[in-house]
């Protein structure tokens, strides 16, 4: 048989993905101990990673130290939500442009669109600063919502007009004779043909949105009841006496929507990637 | 409706309205504004004036040269051990063996959760009191007293880029797999036929097949790569003596903590170059792919 393995390439393999996984995977599981043990144990020498007082005491007196935790969490699913939406509006009529529609410049315009995604966030922040100074935006949702939503737009171009592109012209065409508005078409018989696409494109952006707040927040936003949960949690990060355990733990509980999302849609997800390897 | 396509038809011109709207705002004319920027001295204050190319003089004959140099190390070193580990981690979990299902799940985490909170478990795991790298470092013995890996210049600049390995690593490896499985099984069953080895058919079946993607990946890569910010960002700050200050970081150095928007301006300019490069070089490889096999670009 073809892949039939004798046992030594069974260990061979079966190490190397362990060593693989490993470095994946070992700052989670040391992030999760550490948020197990009290500060007093975290700071002894030698290092341990078992003792015997772990308990899950920091993630209740996390609450009480990080007051805005909660709100970070919302903050950030706000964020990531509405780029979503915003980025949809934007992507779908776009994207349908481009696999239907013959006109002058069409390729060139598709490739300026996806030459967007070479610059990221960091390389317009001193114009964007300025601007969002100027019109009073700072400090504002719109500040963090409006940057993430123009560098979703060209990776879920480019994802859907590949999978619109697999749907047969007779479909609208159909439609067309019997009346219907372009417009309508679109409406009524793409997009409900198009949606594992569309789910697949909205996947994709809501994780890039939610990943990449950082910096957006870093700059354009001071107030702290607005902050995403990375920036939220940076301030604790940065003070000179670290409560590590209860910032491991508030990371892992901030992170776990993402993770449960991941899971449950992980074949959307990797299909999404993949296929729009035109960003990392 | 081969008449429809005949007379003008601004239909396809509307439908691109909303997203050609949001990038003029945010990103054409705010780089547009950049390059105006980059010839003035603006700062904190309403008033500026146009200098010409001082800018651009001042930091060429300053240490920028410098940061330039040490933003493609960084770069190239990272995205060396990114293709690399990615390679050999998509050949692995492309072995037909019990559990590989689970195995490609597990190594998507470092990529789905935000950037910033992968960062902050990385810095725990630096700290040189009290963190994991150093404290098992110790006990088998490889250091014999604590080490703060990111208080020297070296280790600093090794750890940055660990962790951003760490955080690009998936992205690599879930798409070289997806090359590796688009091969056709025919190619495989017919070496097997003629008795070539398994690695034999490795390095004359797979290795040929996916180096287009190989290429395409560590482009893109490079790319993300030359755009990071958080992580440095968070571990050091650019530093220690500035030790991890990429362009990016020195520009926002320049323009955010230190107002001097003029001199940020300049450097984004270079930066703007620099992308623009690989963009070109990206475009260019893409259409040589395409022409070679018209149905698998990218």
């Amino acid at each position: 048989m073809l892949h039939k393995y004798r046992w030594y390439e069974y260990v061979l393999i079966y190490s190397g993905v362990a060593v693989f996984l490993t470095f994946v995977l070992a700052p989670f599981v040391e992030a999760f101990v550490v948020s197990l043990r009290p500060l007093s144990s975290l700071f002894s020498i030698p290092y341990r990673f078992i003792t015997d007082d772990m308990s899950f005491e920091a993630y209740f007196t996390m609450w009480q130290n990080v007051p805005l935790l909660w709100m970070y969490m919302l903050n950030s699913f706000f964020i990531a939500t509405v780029v979503t939406i915003l980025g949809l509006i934007c992507i779908i009529p776009a994207a349908y442009a481009f696999s239907r529609f013959e006109f002058p410049a069409r390729n060139t315009l598709l490739g300026l669109f996806i030459a967007v995604n070479m610059f990221s966030g960091a390389v317009l922040i001193i114009p964007l600063f300025k601007l969002m100074q100027q019109y009073g935006l700072l400090n504002t949702y719109f500040a963090m919502i409006a940057p993430g939503t123009a560098f979703v737009i060209p990776t879920g171009i480019w994802l859907l007009r590949s999978y619109l592109v697999r749907i047969p012209k007779e479909l609208e065409e159909a439609a067309w004779v019997d009346g219907a508005g372009k417009l309508y078409t679109l409406v009524r018989v793409i997009i409900p043909v198009a949606l594992p696409g569309i789910v697949v494109v909205s996947i994709t952006a809501f994780i890039t949105a939610y990943a990449q707040q950082f910096i957006y927040a870093l700059t354009f936003n001071s107030v702290n009841e607005l902050n995403p949960l990375p920036v939220g949690l940076f301030q604790f990060f940065g003070r000179q006496s670290v409560v590590w355990n209860e910032l491991m733990a508030a990371s892992l509980v901030g992170i776990l929507p993402v993770l449960l999302v991941y899971v449950f849609l992980q074949r959307y997800i990797v299909a999404g990637l993949t296929a729009g390897a035109v960003k990392e | 409706m081969a008449h429809s396509a005949k007379k003008k038809d601004y239909f396809p011109y509307l439908l691109l309205v909303p997203a050609t709207l949001v990038m003029v705002a945010i990103v054409a004319y705010p780089l547009f504004e950049t390059f105006r920027l980059s010839f003035t001295n603006t700062s904190m204050s309403q008033k500026f004036e146009y200098v010409g190319l001082a800018n651009y003089e001042k930091i060429m004959s300053r240490r920028f040269p410098e940061v330039i140099a040490r933003t493609f190390y960084w770069m190239g070193l990272s995205v060396a051990l990114k293709m690399l580990i990615g390679t050999l981690g998509a050949v692995l979990l492309n072995a037909m063996v019990p559990g590989r299902a689970l195995f490609r799940i597990l190594v998507m985490p470092p990529w789905v959760i935000p950037i910033a909170i992968g960062v902050f478990i990385w810095g725990w795991m630096y700290n040189g009191q009290f963190g994991m790298l150093s404290g098992v470092a110790q006990r088998i013995g490889f250091l014999d007293a604590p080490f703060e890996f990111l208080a020297y210049k070296n280790s600093a600049f090794m750890a940055t880029i660990v962790t951003d390995v760490w955080i690009g690593v998936p992205m690599v490896t879930l798409y070289l797999l997806a090359s590796m499985q688009s091969i056709s099984k025919d190619l495989y069953e017919a070496a097997w036929v003629d008795g070539a080895s398994r690695f034999y058919r490795f390095r004359r079946i797979t290795l040929p097949l996916i180096t287009p993607s190989i290429a395409t990946m560590a482009l893109l890569s490079a790319i993300a790569t030359f755009n990071s910010f958080d992580i440095i960002w968070i571990l050091t700050e650019g530093g220690p003596r500035g030790a991890t200050t990429t362009m990016i970081i020195d520009t926002y150095k320049t323009a955010i903590s230190r107002f001097k928007y003029g001199e940020g301006a300049a450097r984004t300019v270079m930066i703007v170059l620099f992308l623009g490069s690989f963009t070109l070089v990206y475009f260019m490889l893409l259409s040589r792919l395409a022409k070679r096999s018209p149905n698998n670009a990218a």
